[in-house]
């Protein structure tokens, strides 16, 4: 039976993994090859690594990290921030991603979805969705959430899809660092809009609300950053919840 | 010396990096001396069944059936486990080695496409690639066309159907799952298969 992923999120800033509150105060959280062996020594059935800063400064510290974390870690991997052309995507394949997350550069130009899905396949592709309810609606951002497109979530999903991507990383931003719960109203709307797995993001902080983002708002997998550092959720603590409340999870790994 | 055939069909980094972590001695190649000289063949690949077509142009197909026939342990990963059927709807021009019966098809429409994740093997006794590996165990896909279940089938999964997840004939094996990046039980199947 196919199960519901639960996958760690490191946010990274030159080269370290950060953990902030609401966008500040941001605290080391360590070394990204070190969290990322941790996370699934625990349980993470994949591991995305985000760098939030993506200056083209930090560019080889990025790939070195990426290398080393990498290395050897035998889960699906997954590295965003900054990727804008084909030739950023194939730098980090090369350096040992399994597949790259884009987000403001689909925005920019949806033709880099399918260039870099042509060329190293659809399963490689996840656009990541920052959205904002805004009238009723869901609106997408770029830029790390600073600039509104006026583009709506579900269209841009659905537009996306059709472009190649081969899953949506959907962040809720009005939940997102606030553990209050995933926006599993967003969620199910774009899950039922587009036939690619959705991840969910933005707002975990319990096992109840897993349990509710993989129910009601049909989510294929749920993200977490924030509540997986320093060991406030514990992921293998956190499936046997789930397991616990009938939702299929890899267990035991 | 395991030598991966690199035919342009994606990343292959993980795999490499996989054997590499078991302390295989293991080789990229696109070259069909490389392939015709070594010991053990792995063919992987991701994307559509079309891009398999490189075989043909590139002269690797004959070398790859050779090794394959000779008794030299093969094993074919994901798209490289489709071609050692019959072909495919995905494209159905191009006709795979036909090693193993059947072609393979799209999900069906009850259930969501690609099938991408973590899903659980339901394993036959008897399979050397699959030698302890427990009932079960789960295993990473991504993939929208599936190989049908057939006497061969050492392992199957569940998605909306039973499809094949594993097979095995002789030396020649395949496997729909990514064993690279499918954690422990990964690692301990393409350590059976350098072990072979």
């Amino acid at each position: 039976m196919l199960t519901k992923r639960i996958i760690a999120c490191l946010d990274m800033d030159g080269g370290r993994v950060v953990k902030g509150v609401r966008f500040r105060n941001l605290r080391d959280a360590g070394d990204p090859a070190e969290c990322a062996a941790a996370h699934a020594r625990n349980g993470a059935d994949e591991i995305v690594l985000l760098d939030i800063t993506a200056t083209s400064g930090n560019r080889r510290t990025m790939l070195d990290a990426v290398f080393r974390t990498a290395h050897s870690l035998f889960v699906p991997f997954t590295v965003g921030g900054g990727i804008r052309g084909l030739d950023d995507a194939a730098a980090v394949f090369d350096a040992g991603a399994d597949k790259i997350a884009i987000n403001s550069g689909a925005v920019r130009d949806p033709s880099l979805i399918s260039r870099i899905a042509g060329r190293f396949g659809s399963q490689a592709v996840v656009v990541a969705i920052d959205a904002r309810k805004i009238d009723g609606g869901f609106e997408v951002f770029i830029a790390g959430g600073r600039v509104p497109t006026g583009r709506e979530a579900i269209q841009w999903a659905r537009e996306a899809a059709a472009c190649g991507a081969g899953e949506i990383l959907l962040t809720s931003m009005d939940r997102d660092g606030t553990q209050s719960g995933f926006d599993c109203r967003l969620v199910r709307d774009v899950a039922e809009a587009v036939s690619i797995p959705v991840i969910a993001s933005g707002g975990a902080g319990s096992a109840r609300d897993f349990i509710e983002v993989f129910r009601d708002g049909r989510a294929d997998a749920a993200l977490a950053a924030s509540i997986f550092h320093f060991g406030i959720e514990n992921i293998a603590q956190l499936k046997r919840e789930l397991r616990d409340a009938s939702i299929p999870v890899r267990w035991p790994c | 010396m395991i030598c991966i055939v690199d035919y342009s069909a994606g990343n292959l980094n993980s795999v490499k990096k996989a054997f590499h972590y078991l302390g295989a001695d293991v080789v990229v190649t696109d070259q069909s001396e490389t392939v015709a000289a070594a010991d053990k063949i792995v063919l992987p690949g991701v994307g559509h069944f079309s891009s398999l077509q490189a075989l043909n142009r590139t002269g690797l197909r004959e070398v790859l059936l050779q090794g394959a026939f000779a008794g030299k342990p093969f094993l074919g990963i994901c798209l490289g486990m489709q071609w050692l059927f019959e072909g495919s709807e995905e494209c159905a021009e191009f006709a795979g080695a036909g090693i193993f019966p059947g072609r393979c098809r799209q999900f069906p429409s009850s259930v969501k496409s690609p099938h991408v994740g973590w899903n659980s093997l339901t394993v036959r006794e008897g399979s050397r690639l699959l030698r302890g590996i427990a009932q079960d165990s789960f295993v990473y896909y991504t993939h929208s066309f599936y190989a049908p279940v057939v006497a061969e089938t050492t392992a199957a999964s569940e998605y909306g159907l039973q499809f094949a997840g594993a097979v095995e004939r002789g030396g020649i094996f395949g496997v729909q799952f990514h064993p690279e990046k499918s954690g422990e039980v990964g690692l301990s199947i393409l350590k059976n298969f350098c072990e072979v």
